[in-house]
């Protein structure tokens, strides 16, 4: 550790949270952490797939595509997920200026939009054979298909802006104003007419699934979350490495003019 | 072995979409993780170093 701290560092006076959340500090520490979470998430998603097709029961309504909800419902979950977590780290980089909260939110939305395609790919190929169409246009597959246009949209704007410290603040302001979705999202089930049936996993009143079932989701759940976290760690290690590349790429040009003049 | 006659075209491909998407982004994640890392050795290498390395 202070091998580490010599090469980047930190003034000790900083709270567990600030140093745990310095750039320089992050690179070191979660690196600890890709071969573990890499192990975790192969296994769980393996795991859950031998159960999601050898130890599921078909479902008395949706029958065999019941095993569809194994990758459906965990990658809905993450698309709003991921988005909660731009709105954490945008809220980061408003007000507290943090360096490593507008990484965290850049890193976010590709993963957010990749699992907001799969929700709404794996959705309607449940949805063909289950409600007889594969896509309607109603509160919540709309809100869904919004929710990836949003994504697309930030992940369009990072790349506008040459200066990333300026857009970083820009696109956590419309990030939060996009937050307005994720309601919409959750609630539209219960707001408007809809082919989409309402929660039966996160209720009050508990699953309304048996074990059989909700064992398979759960690990799989998990294991598409824990992907999230080690994909989300990579992307952002990425992202402060580019950071320091176009740094140095700019003291180089720098030091050749200097040398030139 | 369970048997999944039924709607197994919907099935199989949910899980072949879920591969190829989630497959792509692993993949993608990697390779831009390991291209900045190699431009980042390459600089480090030019002796090119940031200026409040310099003044150590």
């Amino acid at each position: 550790m202070s091998k580490n701290a010599s090469i980047d560092p930190t003034p000790q006076d900083l709270g567990f949270f600030s140093r745990i959340a310095h750039p320089g500090h992050f690179l070191i520490w979660s690196k600890r952490w890709l071969v573990p979470l890499t192990i975790i998430t192969v296994a769980l998603l393996l795991f859950g797939t031998y159960l999601a097709f050898f130890n599921s029961p078909a479902d008395y309504q949706q029958g065999d595509t019941v095993r569809i909800m194994y990758v459906h419902v965990p990658n809905a979950w993450l698309s709003q997920f991921c988005y909660a977590v731009m709105v954490v780290a945008s809220i980061g980089s408003l007000v507290w200026r943090h360096p490593l909260a507008d990484v965290s939110a850049k890193a976010a939305a590709p993963l957010g939009a990749t699992f907001t395609a799969v929700a709404l790919a794996t959705g309607a190929l449940w949805g063909a054979p289950t409600w007889g169409t594969f896509w309607e246009w109603d509160g919540r597959m709309t809100s869904t298909l919004v929710m990836l246009f949003i994504y697309l949209g930030i992940i369009a704007l990072w790349r506008t802006f040459e200066d990333q410290a300026r857009a970083g603040r820009i696109i956590a302001v419309i990030t939060l104003v996009g937050a307005i979705n994720i309601p919409i999202i959750k609630f539209s089930v219960e707001w408007w007419n809809t082919l989409h049936q309402p929660a039966s996993v996160f209720r009050v009143d508990g699953p309304t699934m048996p074990m059989s079932i909700l064992l398979p989701l759960f690990v799989m759940f998990f294991g598409f979350s824990f992907l999230f976290l080690l994909l989300h760690f990579i992307s952002m290690r990425a992202e402060i490495l580019r950071r320091r590349v176009r740094a140095l790429e700019r003291r180089n040009a720098q030091r050749l003019r200097e040398q030139q003049a | 072995m369970i048997d999944i006659s039924q709607h197994f075209e919907y099935i199989a491909g949910s899980y072949i979409l879920t591969m190829a998407l989630v497959g792509a982004l692993v993949i993608l994640v990697n390779r831009d993780y390991h291209t900045q890392e190699k431009r980042l050795a390459e600089l480090e290498a030019k002796g090119v170093r940031r200026r409040s390395e310099e003044k150590k």
